[in-house]
């Protein structure tokens, strides 16, 4: 179809101003979080109501353009990037709170309401939304659905698919969709685990329903050093051994402590080669036990420091070095690229070497940060992309890491997605057989392929090629050439 | 084993050539749930036994027809258990048939049901061919959330080959406190006190009492009772079961029984006698109103119905789908089972 003539059709559904087309309008879609990737869209639409969302989509399926829906756009893995033939759905303005209700514990928004502003206007009930993604103070819920995003609270919270009771969702054919409800549970397949974390491919979220927690009465933090990663990824088996499920459990490797003692001046000991961070929250009187437990745990488990934050704002600038750890390396290098994978905890020390060695090989620098609790690595991976072939490089070495991720018994993406960044990746997780019902799946709820294509699963021509490419000691033939 | 896939691959592959249906069929212990089970059974409980289990990572996998009271045997030695606490209903009960199922106990409201500790299944679709999803991650966002989907799925969607599920510690310790208060308060109470940090992991009121349970540290259990006040249950444990497993007295009547699903702060203004579980999530129902009504005032609530346990069989068990949904739903067993041979008619009529 025409651009202008589904220009025409756009503007029977939607005010001039909510339609943009003019390429400086369009400069500030062209990528994600993971601005590797850039492409302008042909147009972006920014509805504000459900009924407008409806028409679009309806408009889109029968003229057959593909929709790639947005919201706050700090996805890691490019899965909104836009399309060039394709219409960008911004979900921007769908940004109230619809109700709180404070005894039923439950939160109605609009997708594009930021996830920290939930727990922000529940903090007057004593409530908060649970998962805490490293970008919450801009993300917004829609796209924490679509990607079941974490955070640092994993282990004993949960993900978005565990704290979310109900979504409205609107299918291409413009069919709206109640899914899930807010009881705790619903009659038929469970859409609901279906549709978090499937990146925009099945439909449009136009609002959701989350669960809200009591603030735990307390939490308290310890801080470790250990002069080996192995004896850091130890003292985290004993703990969790030990019967005690912390509230978070982070890891973070020299490199990475170097760089956010460097930002933020946390406190963080120097001299070491990996720190962990370990919260314990809830009843005043559970807590004191539990920090004396680990404090005992950890000491027999060779800590070289540790130090338990004496009041909240000690505890606070504890958490500060590790919340900067992302832009405190970026500052080692021009550019960084974070990488996504999980793996089961007693390899970490394994996959740490391993990703050192890659580390040598590729003359890139890596820092490491690590949700311990549940084994959700960030290898930051340090590049200048002016230099011809570090992002290349870089990228090699990334997709190294997660296949080691995979070899591991582990997964290519822990919660930031599959997108456009991991699609060959897939190729290695998955068998053709297990995509080809992904594909089913996909169809059954998008026939035509019009929602968010070319993201999230690989076609099987596509990892043919993958796998083709793949046979030389694990390059790429080409490395130089972008891969989308 | 390879040999029980074998044949399992090859009983699934004939049945869709044929179009027979198959039934798939671990101990029976929930041959009363849902639609009356159809066509030649498919006897799973000889694949069995626990694949993996590392208590430190907390993730346990094991194949379909591991018998759930082995799986928390062997947990509880480690000082962990299935934190969803699912009903066994049988002596023989296996994990398959409780996955499936997707039924959630006394712990469900503060711990999560049975889909938020699944991490990976093994399975096999409706061609035969073993396919994997998920993993033993707690934190995997590849590929669409096939194994969660596989959770309440009621064999429909495939043979369930192997499980991975997220494990915890056990309690320190358990404390079981009952209060005598009618209906309103009991749901007043049960909602003020969620949205406090008390570690209640289970409520149910009955018959003018409501009974709550704390479970974490002594000192934080010996704290919340002070706050709370309440008589102490010393047989709590026992009791807990009797709701589990449903043999609690309450349970034992020969009539239909409902269990209704709805906001924790609805009032269910139906006649008849209810038991309340999770928080006040979770209704279970006996009336003399027919299916029609019952369905009816749990919608008003934005609530749903399900005829848990009948002795005659009606054609709608589940809370009937808005037409939209069950297109979509019709689409997805399609996907997994393009000829339709997996317990059809044990969810809804047509798949």
């Amino acid at each position: 179809m025409k651009s202008d003539r589904l220009l025409k059709r756009l503007r029977e559904i939607l005010p001039a101003e909510a339609i943009l087309s003019e390429r400086e309008d369009l400069n500030p879609y062209e990528s994600d979080g993971l601005t590797a990737f850039r492409q302008l869209p042909l147009l972006v639409v920014l509805p504000e109501t459900e009924a407008q969302v409806q028409q679009i989509l309806r408009l889109c399926h029968a003229e057959a353009v593909p929709v790639v829906a947005r919201g706050a756009g700090t996805g890691l893995s490019g899965g909104a990037l836009p399309l060039a033939n394709g219409v960008l759905l911004s979900l921007a303005k769908f940004s109230r709170i619809l109700h709180i209700d404070p005894l039923a514990r439950t939160a109605r928004l609009q997708p594009g309401v930021r996830n920290l502003a939930i727990s922000e206007a529940s903090a007057q009930y004593g409530l908060y939304y649970a998962p805490d993604p490293s970008s919450q103070i801009v993300c917004s819920i829609g796209g924490n659905v679509a990607e079941n995003s974490g955070g640092v609270h994993c282990l004993k919270y949960g993900l978005t698919v565990n704290n979310i009771l109900a979504l409205r969702v609107i299918t291409i054919e413009g069919e709206i969709l109640e899914i899930g409800s807010p009881a705790l549970d619903s009659a038929g397949y469970d859409v609901l685990a279906l549709m978090t974390g499937s990146e925009g491919l099945l439909g449009v979220i136009t609002e959701v329903t989350v669960k809200l927690l009591p603030k735990p009465e307390r939490a308290q933090v310890l801080l470790a050093g250990f002069d080996s990663v192995e004896k850091a990824g130890a003292a985290v088996a004993r703990i969790i051994s030990a019967g005690i499920i912390p509230a978070g459990l982070e890891m973070m490797d020299r490199l990475a402590i170097r760089a956010a003692e460097d930002f933020v001046h946390a406190g963080y000991p120097l001299d070491v080669e990996a720190i962990l961070l370990c919260e314990l929250d809830g009843v005043n009187e559970e807590v004191s036990e539990e920090i004396k437990r680990v404090h005992t745990i950890l000491q027999m488990a060779g800590a070289t420091t540790l130090r338990t934050a004496q009041n909240e704002s000690e505890r606070l600038k504890f958490w500060a070095g590790r919340k900067a750890a992302f832009p405190a390396v970026g500052r080692l290098a021009p550019d960084y690229y974070c990488m996504d994978g999980t793996i089961p905890r007693k390899r970490l020390a394994e996959v740490l070497r391993r990703i050192h060695e890659y580390s040598a090989h590729y003359g890139l620098r890596v820092a490491n940060v690590f949700h311990a609790g549940d084994g959700n690595l960030h290898p930051l991976i340090l590049y200048d992309a002016n230099q011809p072939s570090e992002l290349a490089r870089a990228e090699a070495f990334g997709a190294k890491i997660l296949e080691l991720c995979v070899e591991v018994g582990g997964t290519i993406t822990g919660e930031h997605g599959v997108g456009v960044e991991k699609i060959d990746q897939m190729c290695v997780q998955f068998i053709p057989r297990e995509l080809a019902l992904f594909h089913a799946l996909k169809k059954a709820w998008d026939a035509q392929n019009l929602l968010n294509p070319g993201k999230a699963v690989p076609t099987l021509h596509r990892c043919a090629e993958y796998g083709a490419m793949h046979v030389h000691h694990g390059q790429a033939k080409f490395p130089d050439v972008p891969r989308f | 084993m390879q040999t029980l896939l074998d044949h399992y691959s090859e009983t699934i592959r004939l049945a869709a050539t044929r179009q027979r249906s198959l039934r798939i069929r671990g101990s029976g212990s929930k041959d009363f749930y849902g639609g009356a089970p159809l066509g030649d059974v498919l006897d799973i409980s000889g694949y069995h036994g626990i694949v993996d289990y590392a208590p430190e990572e907390l993730v346990l996998t094991a194949r379909a027809g591991a018998l759930l009271h082995e799986i928390e045997a062997v947990l509880s030695d480690q000082g962990q258990m299935l934190p969803f606490e699912p009903p066994h209903f049988g002596p023989r009960a296996t994990l398959g048939g409780c996955v499936a199922a997707g039924l959630s106990g006394p712990r469900r409201a503060s711990s999560g049901a049975v889909r938020d500790f699944v991490l990976g299944v093994r399975m096999m679709n409706g061609l035969g061919e073993t396919l994997r999803f998920g993993g033993q991650v707690m934190k995997n966002v590849a590929g669409y959330d096939v194994s969660r989907l596989m959770a309440g799925s009621l064999g429909t969607l495939g043979l369930l080959l192997e499980v991975s599920l997220k494990v915890l510690p056990k309690p320190k310790a358990e404390a079981t406190l009952q209060f005598e208060m009618n209906e309103y308060q009991a749901l007043e109470a049960m909602n003020r006190w969620g949205g406090k940090p008390y570690p209640i992991s289970a409520t149910c009121y009955h018959d003018h009492v409501l009974t709550i349970r704390l479970s974490g540290a002594h000192s934080a259990i010996q704290a919340t009772h002070t706050q709370l006040g309440g008589q102490l249950m010393v047989a709590g444990d026992a009791f807990w079961h009797s709701i589990r497993e449903q043999t609690s007295r309450f349970f034992r009547e020969a009539s239909p029984l409902w269990r209704v699903s709805l906001p924790s702060t609805a009032t269910l203004q139906i006649p008849g006698t209810q038991l309340i579980e999770w928080g006040g999530a979770l209704r279970w129902l006996y009336t003399e109103e027919d299916g029609v009504k019952v369905r009816a005032v749990a919608e008003q609530v934005r609530g749903q119905a399900t005829l848990f346990r009948s002795n005659t069989k009606p054609k709608m068990i589940f809370h009937p789908l808005p037409h939209p949904l069950l297109q979509v739903h019709q689409r997805m067993k399609r996907a997994f089972d393009p000829q339709g041979i997996f317990n059809i008619g044990r969810m809804y009529p047509d798949f």
